[in-house]
C-alpha cells in the first residue's frame, strides 16, 4: 500500500460564492462531506471507555449488516401472512367472487353519496370480472394458428420492451459517466444552473426514464392481447423491473468507474485513487442526491401539477381539453412503486451514508402527509376499487426484490473493492469485510475454532443438503394436503348425490306402499 | 343525558353486558339513541324496555339509512310476532352482532340470515340475485343485465344427475359440457345441490379476508 493512496485533497478555493452552500446542501459536497452524514467522517479510532474500547470499524460494519438483516426479517414476516391468504385462494386468479358478494358491502357506510359510490364501484368490479372471465374463455378457445400469431407478436413486442429498457440503461450509463467526469471541474468556473444540472444529471435521467417508460409499456400491452387482470400485473412487473434496474445500472456504472484506472488495472491502491480518493463518500453522495431529487420531484409534482389540475377542473370545466383530462385518481401502484424505489436507495446508501435512513424517514413522513392532502383535496374516487388484501403480498414481494437488489452492490463493495485508504474507519484494512476475520482472530481459541468450523466447506455443504431435503419434504407435504382437500370436496358432493338418491328411493317406496294399501 | 328515569339500572347493565358483546358505554349510548326514537311519554326506563319501535323509525337512523340491507336487518332481528317492530333488546342484539368484538361465527350466522331473502334456510338463486341487485344499487339502470346475472349465479347443473359444469381447475369431472362459468355457486356450493346452506356459507366467509372489517356497525 502506497502512501499515495492516503492522500485526500479537500478542495477549497479562496473565494466561496454564496450559492456554493446551496450546491453543497443539494449534492452533499463541501461542508456536508465532513459531517457524520458520510462515510468519510468516521475514523478508525475506537472510542475509549474505562475498561474497553468501542471498536468503531466493527460497529460500523455490523450496524449496517444488522439493519439489513432486520429489514429482511420484517419483510419476510409480513409477506408470510399475506402468502397464507394467497395460498388459500390459490384457485382464483384475481379476487374471489364470493368475497365481493358476501363481504362487499361495508356496513359502516352512513353517507348517501358514499353509498352511491360504493354501489357503482361494486357494479364496475363485478362487470369487469365477468368480462375478464369471458375473455379468458375466448382465449381458451383460440385456434392454434391464432395462438402462434399471438405468440410471435408477443415475442416481437417483448423485444421492443427490451430495446426500450436497453436504451434507458445506456442513457443512464452515459449520463453517469458524463456527470462523474465533469464534477471534477472547478465549481466556481461554472454557472450555477449548469453546475446543478451536471450534478443531478443521473437523477434527472432516471426520473425521466421512470416517467416515460410506463406510458410506453401501457401502449404496448394493448397489442399483446392479454386479459385485463394479466395486463395490469404485467405492466406493473415491467415498471418495477425498470425502476429497480435503473438504480442497479447507476450503481454498477459508478463501481466500474471506481475500479478502472488509466492503465486498466489499479495496481497502486486497488481503486482509482486519483479521481476517487474517498470513493465510499462519493457513492454516498450519489445516493444522497438521488434521494433529495426524488423528494423534490414528488413535492413539485404534487404541488404544481395536482393542485392546479384540480383548480382547472373545478373552475374551467367548460373547456373540452380539461373535460377530457379530467380530475385525477390516486394511482396506488405508482405511489407504492415510488416508495419501493425510495426505500431501495435508502438501503443501498445506508452503508455509505449512515444518516441516510434518518433522512429517508423524514422524507417519507413529509411525503405521506403531502400525498394525503393531495388525495383528500384533488383526487376523485377511482371506478375500480382497490382491495388491499389482495395486493399486499405482491407489493411486499417487490420490496423484498428491492432489498435483495440492494444487498448485491453492498456485498461486492464490502468484499471485493478495497476500502479507501484516505478516509473512513477501514483505512488499515484491505477490504471492509476484513475487520470481521481480524476480530474473530482475537476470540479465545475454542470460539475461534467453532467459528472456523461453521464457515468451512465441511459444514456448509452438508448443511445445504439438509436444508434442501427439509424443503422438499415440506413441498411434498403441501402437495399432499392439496390433494386431500380436492378429494374431500369430491366426497362432499358425492355425499349429497347419495342423499338425493336415497330420498328418491324413499319417496318411491312410500308411494308404492300407499298404492298397495289402496 | 335525560333524567334518572331514563337511565338503566346497574343490574340490568351488567346483565346486558353478559349477554351481548357490547361494553357499558355502548349499551348506554344505544339506550339513549333508542329513547330518542320513542315518543315523549314512553321514555322512562320501564316503558323504554317494553316499547316497540316501528321499522320506519329504526330505518331513519343514520347508520342504517344508507344500507341496502336495512329492511332485512330489521326483519331478522325483530322478535315481535308480526315481525314489524324492534324492542330495545332486539336493538341491542343487532348492535351486539355488528360490534367489533363479536365472533366471526356469530357474524356469519346472522349474515346468512340477512341474505336469505325468502327465509327458507338456504341461499338459492333468487336470494343471490336479489342480493346482487341490492349491492349494485336500486335503480333500473344500475342492475346487472340478465345475461351477466346468469353468468354470475347460475349453475349449469345437469341437475338430475347431480353433476355440475366443470369449473376452472377442478379435476375429476368429465369435460363434455361447455362450461358456463357459474361463479358464485361454483365457489361456494360444495355439495352441488344448487343452494348454499349455512355451513357452506360459513366456510366461504371464513376464507374471505374482508368480511370481518366490513360487517360492522358502530353507533
Amino acid at each position: 500500500m502506497d502512501i499515495q493512496c492516503t492522500v485526500y485533497p479537500i478542495s477549497s478555493s479562496g473565494l466561496i460564492y454564496f450559492y456554493s452552500y446551496i450546491i453543497d446542501l443539494l449534492s452533499g459536497t463541501g461542508f456536508l462531506e465532513e459531517t457524520g452524514l458520510f462515510y468519510g467522517h468516521y475514523t478508525i479510532d475506537g472510542v475509549k471507555f474505562q475498561n474497553f474500547t468501542y471498536d468503531l470499524p466493527l460497529a460500523y460494519l455490523l450496524s449496517t449488516i444488522v439493519y439489513l438483516a432486520l429489514s429482511l426479517l420484517w419483510i419476510v414476516k409480513r409477506s408470510v401472512e399475506g402468502f397464507k391468504i394467497n395460498l388459500i385462494r390459490s384457485e382464483e386468479h384475481f379476487q374471489s367472487y364470493c368475497n365481493k358478494i358476501f363481504a362487499g358491502w361495508d356496513f359502516g357506510i352512513t353517507n348517501r353519496s358514499t353509498a352511491n359510490l360504493k354501489h357503482s364501484s361494486l357494479r364496475y368490479e363485478l362487470r369487469a370480472d365477468l368480462e375478464e372471465e369471458r375473455i379468458r374463455q375466448k382465449i381458451a378457445e383460440r385456434t392454434s394458428e391464432e395462438t402462434i400469431r399471438i405468440y410471435l407478436l408477443r415475442l416481437f413486442l417483448n423485444c421492443v420492451v427490451l430495446a426500450v429498457l436497453g436504451a434507458c440503461f445506456y442513457a443512464i450509463y452515459i449520463a453517469t459517466i458524463f456527470s462523474q467526469e465533469h464534477m471534477k471541474k472547478e465549481i466556481d468556473k461554472m454557472v450555477f444552473g449548469e453546475n446543478l444540472l451536471i450534478l443531478y444529471l443521473p437523477s434527472i435521467v432516471i426520473t425521466l426514464a421512470n416517467f416515460i417508460t410506463p406510458m410506453i409499456f401501457a401502449k404496448i400491452i394493448h397489442y399483446e392481447d392479454y386479459s385485463p387482470g394479466s395486463e395490469i400485473q404485467l405492466t406493473i412487473l415491467r415498471c418495477v423491473f425498470m425502476r429497480l434496474a435503473t438504480i442497479c445500472v447507476l450503481v454498477f456504472t459508478l463501481g466500474s468507474k471506481i475500479t478502472s484506472c488509466d492503465n486498466e488495472i489499479c495496481e497502486l491502491c486497488g481503486y482509482n485513487q486519483k479521481l476517487y480518493p474517498c470513493w465510499e463518500t462519493q457513492v454516498g453522495q450519489e445516493m444522497y442526491k438521488l434521494m433529495i431529487f426524488d423528494f423534490i420531484i414528488t413535492l413539485a409534482v404534487t404541488l404544481f401539477v395536482d393542485f392546479p389540475r384540480k383548480l382547472l377542473v373545478t373552475y374551467c370545466s367548460s373547456w373540452k381539453l380539461i373535460e377530457c383530462w379530467g380530475q385525477q385518481e390516486f394511482a396506488i401502484s405508482d405511489n407504492v412503486l415510488g416508495i419501493v424505489y425510495g426505500q431501495t436507495i435508502c438501503w443501498i446508501g445506508a452503508f455509505f451514508s449512515p444518516l441516510l435512513p434518518a433522512i429517508a424517514t423524514l422524507k417519507f413522513i413529509i411525503i405521506f402527509y403531502v400525498k394525503e392532502l393531495s388525495l383528500l383535496y384533488t383526487c376523485q374516487p377511482s371506478p375500480r376499487q382497490f382491495r388491499a388484501s389482495n395486493s399486499n403480498f405482491f407489493f411486499l414481494l417487490v420490496l423484498l426484490i428491492g432489498l435483495c437488489l440492494a444487498i448485491i452492490p453492498l456485498t461486492i463493495s464490502m468484499s471485493r473493492i478495497p476500502s479507501s485508504k484516505a478516509c473512513g474507519p477501514f483505512t488499515n484494512f484491505n477490504t471492509t469485510w476484513e475487520v470481521i476475520p481480524k476480530t474473530v482472530n482475537t476470540f479465545p481459541s475454542s470460539l475461534q475454532s467453532l467459528v472456523h468450523g461453521i464457515t468451512s466447506e465441511a459444514f456448509a455443504v452438508p448443511f445445504f443438503i439438509i436444508i434442501c431435503l427439509i424443503m422438499s419434504y415440506f413441498i411434498a407435504l403441501a402437495g399432499a394436503h392439496k390433494r386431500v382437500v380436492v378429494q374431500l370436496r369430491e366426497q362432499l358432493s358425492l355425499e349429497s348425490r347419495d342423499k338425493r338418491y336415497l330420498i328418491q328411493k324413499l319417496t318411491e317406496a312410500q308411494r308404492d306402499a300407499r298404492n298397495q294399501l289402496d | 343525558m335525560g333524567g334518572s328515569g331514563s337511565r338503566l339500572s346497574k343490574e340490568l347493565l351488567a346483565e346486558y353486558q353478559d349477554l351481548t358483546f357490547l361494553t357499558k358505554q355502548e349499551i348506554l349510548l344505544a339506550h339513549r339513541r333508542f329513547c330518542e326514537l320513542l315518543p315523549q311519554e314512553q321514555r322512562s326506563m320501564e316503558e323504554s324496555l317494553r316499547a316497540q319501535v316501528s321499522f320506519e323509525q329504526i330505518l331513519s337512523l343514520p347508520e342504517l339509512k344508507a344500507n341496502p340491507f336495512k329492511e332485512r336487518i330489521c326483519r331478522v332481528f325483530s322478535t315481535a310476532p308480526t315481525r314489524d317492530s324492534l324492542s330495545f333488546e332486539d336493538f341491542l342484539d343487532l348492535l351486539s352482532v355488528f360490534s367489533d368484538t363479536a365472533t366471526p361465527d356469530i357474524k356469519s350466522h346472522y349474515a346468512f340470515r340477512i341474505f336469505d331473502f325468502d327465509d327458507d334456510g338456504t341461499l338459492n338463486r333468487e336470494d343471490l340475485s336479489r342480493l346482487v341487485n341490492c349491492l349494485t344499487g336500486e335503480g333500473e339502470d344500475t342492475r346487472l343485465s340478465a345475461a351477466e346475472m346468469k353468468q354470475l349465479i347460475d349453475n349449469v347443473s345437469v341437475a338430475g344427475l347431480g353433476l355440475a359444469g366443470p369449473g376452472s381447475g377442478r379435476e375429476g369431472w368429465t369435460c363434455g359440457l361447455k362450461p358456463s362459468h357459474s361463479q358464485i355457486l361454483e365457489e361456494s356450493d360444495i355439495d352441488r345441490d344448487g343452494t348454499i346452506n349455512l355451513s357452506e356459507f360459513q366456510h366461504v366467509i371464513s376464507r374471505s379476508p374482508d368480511f370481518a372489517s366490513s360487517f360492522k356497525i358502530v353507533l
